[in-house]
């Protein structure tokens, strides 16, 4: 309970009465709020978590427990993960907004200028737990300052019936792009289709996109950044397996596909595979009795997880990487980056990243030696997922061009182009022309 | 009664009181006009200069930039996927402005008349107008579903498909399908209006009509037609500014995907501006709807002003 004291309410005493005897030209003349209403604030955007048992861990423990502790009111606000850029965007504009604003991938160099450099923050982090990944920081730091606080990648890794892959003659998971076009081939004759988004969604669809072209040996750019480089032979190759894959082996209302709609058909056993983060395991996780595969045993251990196949040119992955951009126009910036780094702390982060249940691996490497991992052999390819990740623009670096390419998902169109019809040398060349307007600007 | 004033007198003497001025029709009309136009200056002039200046830069999010002259118009007169977005807008407009006005005014014709439960039927046919866009469209989005769709289960079950019609993965199907939806939503607002028109219409008019042998179709086009045109002008003209600048609709159906396919002004301009951050070209192609719609609204206009003297 609290205490009053006599000294508080002499002070309260006093408080009043300055209002009172100056009234409101006084508190307008200091320019500052009455005492009693200053009371550090910070208004925290995030996504809508996959795995719902986070949101209620921060929102019912953990942002408490910051208040608490910090002396601060935190205001989380979870929106869809497609809402953030136009969040983000309304907010620098219009001056105001929140004062943590979550980005994903490479966004976080379309806003560097109206951001805070959190470099002090994130270095401290760095050290005390074995360093940043590399394809974290790439994301985060331009090399000059850190735009955003490292938070989490989410590991795209294919999630996949094992019996039905089985029925179809492979024990294991296609090591390879024609061994899976192999497999696919003979699930979708059976009604099995593989799912695969080529919508205009954030998260699934460039992460299948760009490390399929990688695995093909085709690029956005060379490595100066600048010569636009996709209209190759092995991208035209790319995109012309991907006409024969999708045909035979994807459910073609993937087109139209959001990031929801392959959880929702994996769950109702629509679907074999789909290039996914670990939310369909951890749904049938959740609900075993609901999710259960057609013989009637739970889905939970029909489903395992593996890493997209290898192409021509090698293996590749692109991961959902999570960061915090603190805002320039926040009126909060110390209270923020008190609350950042009450949030990173061990105690606190590692909570929630075990409320993930191997969903999301975190941005260092100390996190690899997590029990978490060993405690479900299908989830542990997702541990070193930030070890294998490619950033987008590559060859290049994944700066604002890159970035810009990314949200206006010219690499994703380019293959939905040629499903629907488009010759693959005539959508390459499409994309060609729209990065070479990015790249030449 | 007309009071003046005598010289000399006390009266006269009085100095004038400021009120008077408001006995000048031209001080009075200024007084009245005034709040209207502070309003029209605030939240129309002030934003579309602004957009006019922003398009004329380089801005991005978070810069200002500097001012470029017309060089996003010059981009975006090489740009395919904003020529893909002007043709699929004039489509959209075009079609979904056909299929409202002909099936509104065959809605009001049939509410015109008198039946059991005219004031039920009435509330129900408004429906579709008054749930919010986004709400409505998430039904429609769910029903149209590529892997869901409960309209291909209806379909499939009826014999009349054996596989599944991909409604928003196919460019074309895509854009059927918001046109449907636009004009679901968009009758009951044609409906009641002509409806409010048709109710204007002097009865015995039709009436006499038919005493000197018109028929049902001599006196829907000589009579009610000429006489609802002013209406169903103004309806129009509403209609049409309303969907070429539609993006709710398009935005929740398919983020102007597949491919690009759907985009309509609004939805680019959006993508381009806010979702990626370069707000002066997404500006740009916000006002290079400006010149179509003028032209439009123009043309009805002054139609409807022909009409109006006629």
């Amino acid at each position: 309970m609290v205490q009053t004291k006599r000294r508080s309410v002499i002070k309260l005493a006093g408080s009043a009465a300055a209002v009172a005897s100056t009234g409101m030209a006084g508190i307008l003349a200091s320019g500052r709020t009455p005492a009693y209403a200053q009371q550090k604030t910070v208004h925290w955007l995030r996504w809508v978590d996959f795995v719902p048992a986070s949101d209620t861990l921060l929102r019912k423990e953990l942002i408490p427990a910051a208040e608490k502790e910090l002396g601060m009111k935190i205001n989380l606000e979870t929106v869809n993960g497609n809402d953030l850029q136009p969040r983000a965007t309304a907010a620098i504009q219009s001056g105001s907004g929140p004062d943590l604003i979550m980005a994903f991938n490479n966004y976080t160099y379309i806003y560097a200028n109206s951001v805070v450099d959190v470099s002090d923050i994130a270095e401290e982090l760095s050290k005390r737990e074995g360093g940043i990944y590399k394809y974290c920081r790439s994301f985060c730091s331009d090399g000059k300052m850190f735009m955003a606080m490292p938070w989490a990648v989410i590991g795209a890794m294919v999630a996949y019936r094992k019996s039905w892959f089985e029925e179809a003659g492979f024990n294991a998971f296609p090591q390879t792009w024609q061994e899976y076009h192999d497999a696919g081939k003979k699930l979708k004759a059976k009604g099995r289709p593989i799912g695969q988004t080529l919508g205009h969604t954030f998260g699934d669809a460039p992460t299948f996109t760009y490390p399929f072209m990688w695995s093909w040996g085709g690029k956005e750019v060379e490595a100066d950044g600048k010569t636009v480089a996709i209209n190759s032979k092995e991208t035209i190759e790319s995109v012309k397996f991907m006409t024969g894959f999708w045909k035979d082996c994807c459910d073609e209302g993937g087109l139209a596909w959001d990031d929801t709609n392959n959880n929702r058909a994996f769950l109702s056993g629509t679907i074999s595979a789909t290039l996914n983060g670990a939310s369909i395991y951890i749904e049938t996780l959740r609900k075993p009795d609901q999710y259960q595969t057609e013989k009637g045993k739970p889905m939970k251990e029909d489903i395992m997880h593996s890493p997209l196949p290898k192409g021509p040119a090698g293996q590749f992955g692109m991961h959902l990487m999570q960061s915090d951009m603190l805002m320039k126009y926040s009126k909060n910036q110390a209270a923020a980056k008190e609350f950042l780094r009450w949030i990173h702390a061990e105690k606190n982060y590692g909570k929630w990243f075990e409320s993930q249940k191997g969903y999301s691996t975190p941005p260092t490497t100390k996190w690899e030696s997590s029990p978490v991992w060993n405690a479900d052999p299908v989830l542990a390819p997702f541990k070193v997922a930030a070890r294998l990740g490619q950033a987008p623009g590559y060859a290049g670096p994944p700066n604002a061009k890159a970035a810009e390419g990314l949200s206006k998902y010219i690499i994703t169109d380019m293959y939905a182009k040629a499903v629907q019809g488009m010759a693959p040398e005539e959508s390459v060349k499409w994309a060609e022309g729209e990065l070479k307007k990015i790249y030449s600007a | 009664m007309t009071v003046t004033a005598v010289p000399g007198t006390a009266a006269a003497r009085r100095p004038v009181p400021r009120l008077r001025k408001l006995e000048d029709e031209r001080w009075l009309a200024l007084v009245l006009l005034a709040p209207t136009a502070i309003l029209l200056g605030l939240f129309i002039a002030y934003p579309f200069v602004e957009g006019v200046l922003l398009a004329l830069s380089d801005a991005r999010v978070g810069d200002p930039g500097h001012f470029v002259g017309l060089a996003n118009f010059a981009k975006l007169w090489n740009d395919n996927i904003f020529w893909t977005a002007v043709w699929n807008t004039f489509w959209y407009t075009g079609v979904t402005t056909v299929f409202k006005l002909g099936l509104g005014l065959w809605l009001a014709m049939l509410l015109n008349r008198h039946f059991r439960g005219k004031a039920l039927v009435r509330a129900f046919i408004l429906l579709p107008f008054i749930i919010p866009t986004v709400l409505s469209t998430f039904a429609w989005k769910w029903m149209f579903d590529p892997t869901f769709s409960v309209i291909n289960w209806t379909l499939h079950q009826l014999d009349f498909i054996t596989q599944r019609i991909n409604w928003l993965g196919d460019p074309n199907l895509a854009m059927a399908s918001i046109i449907v939806v636009n004009i679901w939503r968009g009758v009951p607002f044609f409906a009641i209006s002509l409806l409010a028109g048709l109710q204007t219409i002097s009865p015995e008019l039709n009436e006499a009509a038919a005493i000197d042998g018109a028929r049902p179709w001599a006196r829907f086009w000589l009579i009610t037609w000429p006489l609802l045109l002013p209406v169903t002008m103004v309806v129009m003209l509403f209609s049409v500014i309303q969907t070429f600048a539609d993006f709710q609709l398009v935005y929740v159906m398919t983020g102007g995907g597949p491919a690009n396919a759907t985009h309509l002004f609004a939805t680019y301009a959006y993508q381009i501006g806010i979702g990626t951050g370069l707000l002066s070209q997404g500006a740009a192609v916000s006002l290079a709807m400006f010149p179509f719609l003028f032209v439009i609204v123009v043309i009805q206009l002054l139609y409807i002003r022909r009409v109006e003297v006629r």
